[in-house]
């Protein structure tokens, strides 16, 4: 049943300013603003055996109350900047926010559209952007790293 | 007027045997002198006069049966001038002390509460004077001596709560067919104890118990076992014995609040009283099958109520069953006492009986109390659908605060009331294992699991009924304005509350009463199985429990991880909304209901319980792919009325409307029967 | 033998902090195992102590609508557990109010806990909090039952109902451990301990779906050092169904005597075994997909019939 693991050996921890703080755990809850899905599917792959972001103290979680931020992906769409508000108003403070794809950084493809309120900056400012159409696995990583500093 | 004391052991030295006497007569007469004082005291000062004097009555009552259990001496009276045919015959002995005591308890609780609850139709000179009878004859009950005392005062409590049943019938219509319901099964029972008793009495005895238990050996078995089933049918249907029950949950959540608290508290405990009266020490124990009857009994109503219980969202009907199901683990416990007694175990079956009696005096009072609260809830909200309550803890904090305590102490939580005498309802059936006939066995082991299932269950109605109640946002707007009760229901409630909590940390105080008790029941003196101190220590078995020191550490336990908590966590407390997935809006009716709750349990035992699942589209005229309304109903009615009682009415309302053919009004029919009938008496006689 | 108060004390508090640190270890070793079998690398053993240091320090959010239940159930769950733990035969058989430590109190103590949680589920005043409180408290229902007559056959073998009681029965007589009666009672066991901790095929600790939740929908609402509580009694509580299954069922190792190199050997003895029960049900989780909420109940309607059949052979082999 059990063979040797996939997972790419990691590099040295990067530096972060949130490391004290959240040093080796870490739990965001995802928020989907206005995001095509295509962050959601290199999210997994990040969670995934090959990458395995969980080795370094993050997880996803299901209720921002356990969280201890927002992994936000998509651009902030109008329908959904009021949940968006009402998500961040629930998290436990101390509170990061990570703002993951082009679309979340800066509005990306989308960001002309009639539907659109703007970017994460726009609500909250970020405090960790990934940027990228989708970002790589391991960007995504990386950046968790910097806040889990393991 | 004479008082006789037997001759037993030293007890206390200031007890005079007359004294103890005078008290409970001083009781008897506070009680009619209330009933007096609700018929002749005009409006206002009706009900706290009444009230009074019930309450002292019960006071009174309490002390002489407390007497009576401490000094573990049997006092007698007898008065021809009472019912003139056979005289009033009265003996307290510890037995019939226990039961006093509970009723008295019970009692006091209910009279200061009723000053505060009275209301409309339950002001009137009828009603409150029916109450304090209801009381007296509670009192009468179990110190009744002979067969004839025993039916007057027996007969009194049912005619009494029937009627104190339909005193609000004009704001509840269910309240009559209640009444019906009761009245009948409880003649019925009446007419079968009354039978049992007088089989006893066949070839010569005299009426008084004490001639009743002399003869009794002398009677075939046949004739024994005969009475024996009689007087269990009718006592066991008052205790609420399935599937004698169905008058129970109709019953209790119609009677007013302080009237319910009396019948599920003490009126119940009457049946049980009788079986172990007229089993036990009358009849000296009998053969194993008898009492194997009353654990079966037992076991099929501790599951049934605890079922009904879990899926019952009427508060008080959730209580009615509860009662049932603590009946039957009651039951479970006297007949696992009688079956070892009768098979020569008499430490263990002393045990078994005493953890009954506990379980009669803890659940009298949370029980009383629950039903107390269920009151209050219903004056303050004028609803006793849980659908339509919640977050009544802020606007009746007292009123939640002793519900908690009653709810835990039902539920069994540690060094609480309900713990105490389940633990040791369980050690008397984990020791009885000791016997080797099967029969016995299978009946422990269909009692242990009856145990163990009816805890779960329990916890399930009573999260249920609490958490729906009193937790959460209020679900109507007569919630979410309810108020704090008058001061003397909250007293009362909370009255009953210390009971739960000094039967809950120090049971072992009490205890040794009981034993003495147990031995009465099992006309036997035995040494005690329980030793002497403030736990419940077996003696000659090996299982001890201190609930003080459980007491104590959880105490500690939550002192340490709050102190801890205090010092390393150090942020504000912020409150906000509650999560609900980023939604815009959140309503009180989001929130799971009573209905809800129990739903998978309801599902799980779908074949138990058979729910009357209804549901009913009316179509759109146009089409009928669009719907006009749709009305879905989801009822649990008690399944026995449904698929038993109801078939044996219906035959018997079409067997009566075929009889009436007979009456067809023609003379000569009439007189051609009349004719029939003497022809055949003197052929008969010839 | 009565050990002296001062060991007993020393020895409980030996319990609780072996309880209070290894719940979580083993949580963690699960979750490892898990990882493993998937391929993965996984977070280490001791993630989720390094989780309740961090909530520890965040703030505590309490729902608008609640009231002093939800605030006080997380202190009122741990309270309970800890007690438990403390009075438990775990690496002693002289523990604290070890004669108090009768089955029906642990399981009892147990339940207090899980009526807390459910009635703080009710107190938040939202869809899921009821959700899980009703699906909590409806598998409780028919896994504490199981749990008794489970034990309760043990206590037929001892003649008693005391804990301590039956590990050191146990002890003297070995071959009872291989008869049907503790076979049959520790598969039973075993069922209600996945139920009772909220573990696959019964619950999935770490889906996200709230349809699919149990006891994670109880707890939505909590934040900050309240989790943190709450997530150390529910770790405490396996940790204590796990140590119990090792010590009714294999008892070689625990401290008999009033010696201190007896509780160090007795403490490893237990961690082992307690590890190697964790692993074993992390294999099994591995291996089986979540059961459907109402087919759940008919496991535990099978492990309770296990546990009467293993109270009938107790009886019989008397």
């Amino acid at each position: 049943m059990v063979s040797a693991p996939v997972t790419e050996a990691a590099d040295a921890a990067p530096e972060g300013d949130s490391v004290a703080t959240f040093a080796g755990s870490l739990q965001l809850r995802h928020v989907d603003v206005g995001s095509c899905n295509g962050c959601e599917v290199e999210i997994a792959s990040a969670f995934g055996p090959v990458y395995d972001a969980a080795r370094f103290g993050a997880r996803l979680v299901a209720s921002p109350r356990h969280a201890d931020g927002l992994l936000v992906t998509g651009v902030v769409t109008r329908n959904m900047s009021g949940p968006l508000r009402k998500t961040l108003d629930a998290v436990a403070r101390p509170m990061v926010v990570v703002a993951c794809g082009d679309c979340a950084v800066n509005g990306g493809i989308f960001n002309d559209s009639y539907a659109v309120e703007g970017t994460v900056a726009d609500v909250v400012e970020p405090d960790v952007r990934i940027p990228g159409c989708p970002p790589h696995p391991e960007q995504i990583t990386r950046a968790l790293r910097s806040l889990t500093g393991r | 007027m004479s008082a006789t004391p037997r001759a037993d052991h030293a007890g206390p030295a200031f007890t005079d045997r007359s004294l103890t006497v005078g008290l409970f007569l001083v009781a008897l007469g506070l009680a009619l002198a209330g009933a007096v004082a609700a018929i002749a005291f005009p409006g206002a000062l009706r009900v706290p006069a009444a009230a009074s004097f019930a309450a002292a009555a019960s006071a009174t009552a309490l002390v002489a049966s407390l007497e009576v259990m401490i000094s573990g001496r049997t006092v007698v009276f007898h008065s021809m001038s009472v019912l003139p045919l056979t005289g009033l015959d009265l003996a307290l002995d510890p037995l019939a002390a226990t039961f006093i005591a509970t009723a008295a308890l019970v009692g006091v609780a209910s009279s200061i509460y009723l000053i505060g609850y009275a209301r409309g139709a339950m002001r009137s000179r009828t009603a409150v004077a029916l109450f304090v009878v209801f009381l007296l004859s509670l009192l009468g009950v179990p110190a009744a001596s002979s067969i004839a005392t025993l039916m007057f005062f027996w007969e009194v409590m049912a005619l009494s709560s029937m009627l104190l049943i339909i005193v609000e019938h004009r704001h509840h219509a269910a309240a009559r067919e209640a009444a019906q319901w009761y009245g009948t099964i409880t003649q019925v029972g009446a007419a079968s104890i009354l039978l049992g008793l007088l089989l006893l009495t066949l070839h010569g005895g005299g009426q008084t118990f004490a001639d009743v238990a002399a003869h009794a050996p002398s009677l075939s078995p046949t004739v024994r076992s005969s009475a024996f089933v009689l007087v269990l049918l009718g006592f066991a249907s008052k205790a609420g014995a399935v599937p004698l029950h169905v008058w129970l949950p109709k019953a209790h959540p119609e009677a007013p609040g302080p009237v319910s608290a009396l019948m599920s508290g003490s009126m119940v405990a009457m049946g049980i009283y009788g079986i172990v009266r007229v089993g036990g020490d009358l009849l000296h124990g009998g053969t194993m099958w008898w009492w194997i009857a009353v654990v079966a009994f037992g076991v099929v109503s501790a599951l049934y109520g605890a079922l009904h219980a879990t899926a019952n969202s009427d508060l008080k009907r959730l209580l009615a069953y509860s009662t049932i199901d603590i009946m039957g683990l009651v039951l479970i416990g006297v007949g696992a006492s009688g079956a070892l007694a009768a098979t020569g175990h008499p430490r263990v079956a002393q045990l078994s009986l005493v953890a009954a009696l506990l379980l009669v005096v803890a659940h009298a009072a949370f029980k009383g109390c629950l039903f107390l609260a269920a009151g209050s809830i219903e004056r303050a909200t004028g609803t006793r659908d849980l659908d339509r309550l919640g977050g009544l803890i802020r606007g009746m904090p007292a009123t939640a605060t002793v519900f908690a305590i009653a709810t835990f102490s039902i539920i069994a939580v540690p060094t609480l009331s309900g713990f105490s005498s389940e633990w040791l309802l369980l050690q008397g059936l984990l020791h009885g294992f000791v016997d080797h006939s099967a029969a016995t066995l299978i009946a422990l082991l269909l009692g242990v699991i009856a145990l163990a299932l009816t805890g779960g269950l329990t916890a399930v109605a009573f999260v249920k009924a609490f958490g729906i109640a009193f937790l959460g946002q209020a679900r109507t707007a007569t919630a979410a304005d309810a108020r704090e009760v008058a001061p003397s229901m909250l007293i009362a409630t909370a009255l009953l509350c210390v009971p739960s909590i000094v039967l809950g940390v120090v049971p072992g105080v009490v205890v040794p009463l009981l034993v003495r008790a147990a031995d009465v029941g099992l006309a036997r003196r035995g040494p005690p199985s329980i030793a002497r101190g403030t736990g419940l220590a077996l003696t000659g078995f090996r299982g001890v429990i201190t609930p003080a020191l459980l007491f104590v550490a959880l105490g500690a336990a939550f002192a340490l991880v709050w102190g801890l908590s205090a010092l390393v966590a150090r942020r504000k407390t912020r409150r906000l909304e509650a999560w609900g997935c980023g939604r815009e809006v959140q309503t009180a009716r989001m929130q799971y209901t009573a209905t809800s709750f129990g739903e998978p349990l309801q599902r799980v035992f779908a074949d138990v319980l058979r729910p009357d699942i209804d549901l009913e589209v009316t179509h759109e005229s146009e089409s009928k792919y669009y719907e006009q309304s749709l009305a879905y109903q989801n009822r649990v009615d008690d399944a026995m009325e449904r698929s038993v009682y109801r078939p044996v009415i219906d035959v018997a309302r079409r067997f009566g409307v075929a009889a009436r053919r007979i009456q067809n009004g023609s003379i000569h029919r009439y007189l051609a029967f009349g004719f029939v009938a003497l022809l055949v008496i003197l052929v008969v006689l010839a | 033998m009565t050990a002296p108060v001062g060991y007993s004390i020393g020895a409980s508090l030996v319990q609780v902090v072996l309880v209070v640190v290894g719940g979580p270890l083993l949580i963690g070793l699960m979750a490892k195992v898990r990882a493993r079998a998937e391929g993965r690398v996984g977070a280490p053993i001791h993630q989720p102590l390094r989780d309740l240091r961090k909530l520890v320090a965040k703030e505590r959010l309490h729902a608008q609508h609640s009231s002093v239940v939800l605030a006080a159930a997380p202190f009122v769950v741990l309270a309970a557990t800890t007690v438990a733990v403390a009075i438990a035969p775990l690496v002693t058989t002289h523990p604290a109010l070890g004669a108090s430590a009768d089955i029906f109190v642990i399981v009892y103590l147990l339940l207090s806990g899980s009526v807390a949680m459910a009635l703080a589920g009710l107190d938040a005043g939202t869809a899921f909090g009821g959700m899980g409180s009703s699906r909590a408290m409806t598998i409780g229902a028919l896994a504490e039952p199981a749990l008794l007559v489970a034990v309760i056959s043990l206590s037929i073998q001892a003649g008693t109902s005391n804990l301590p009681a039956i590990v050191t029965s146990t002890l003297e007589h070995p071959t009872l451990t291989s008869g049907p009666t503790r076979l049959l009672a520790l598969v039973a066991f075993m069922i209600v301990a996945v139920a009772e901790t909220g573990r696959l095929p019964v619950d999935n600790p770490s889906t996200h779906l709230e349809l699919t939740m149990i006891h994670e929908a109880m707890i939505l609402e909590y934040a900050g050092p309240d989790l943190a509580l709450v997530t150390l009694g529910a770790a405490m509580r396996l940790g204590l169904l796990f140590a119990l299954a090792a010590n009714l069922f294999f008892p070689w190792g625990v401290a008999q005597g009033t010696s201190v190199p007896g509780l160090i050997v007795a403490t490893s003895a237990l961690a082992a075994k307690a590890a190697a029960i964790a692993v074993g049900v992390a294999v099994i989780e591995v291996h089986s997909a979540k059961l459907r909420l109402f087919r759940v109940p008919e496991l535990l309607a099978g492990g309770f019939v296990l546990a009467v059949l293993a109270v009938v052979t107790g009886l019989a082999t008397r």
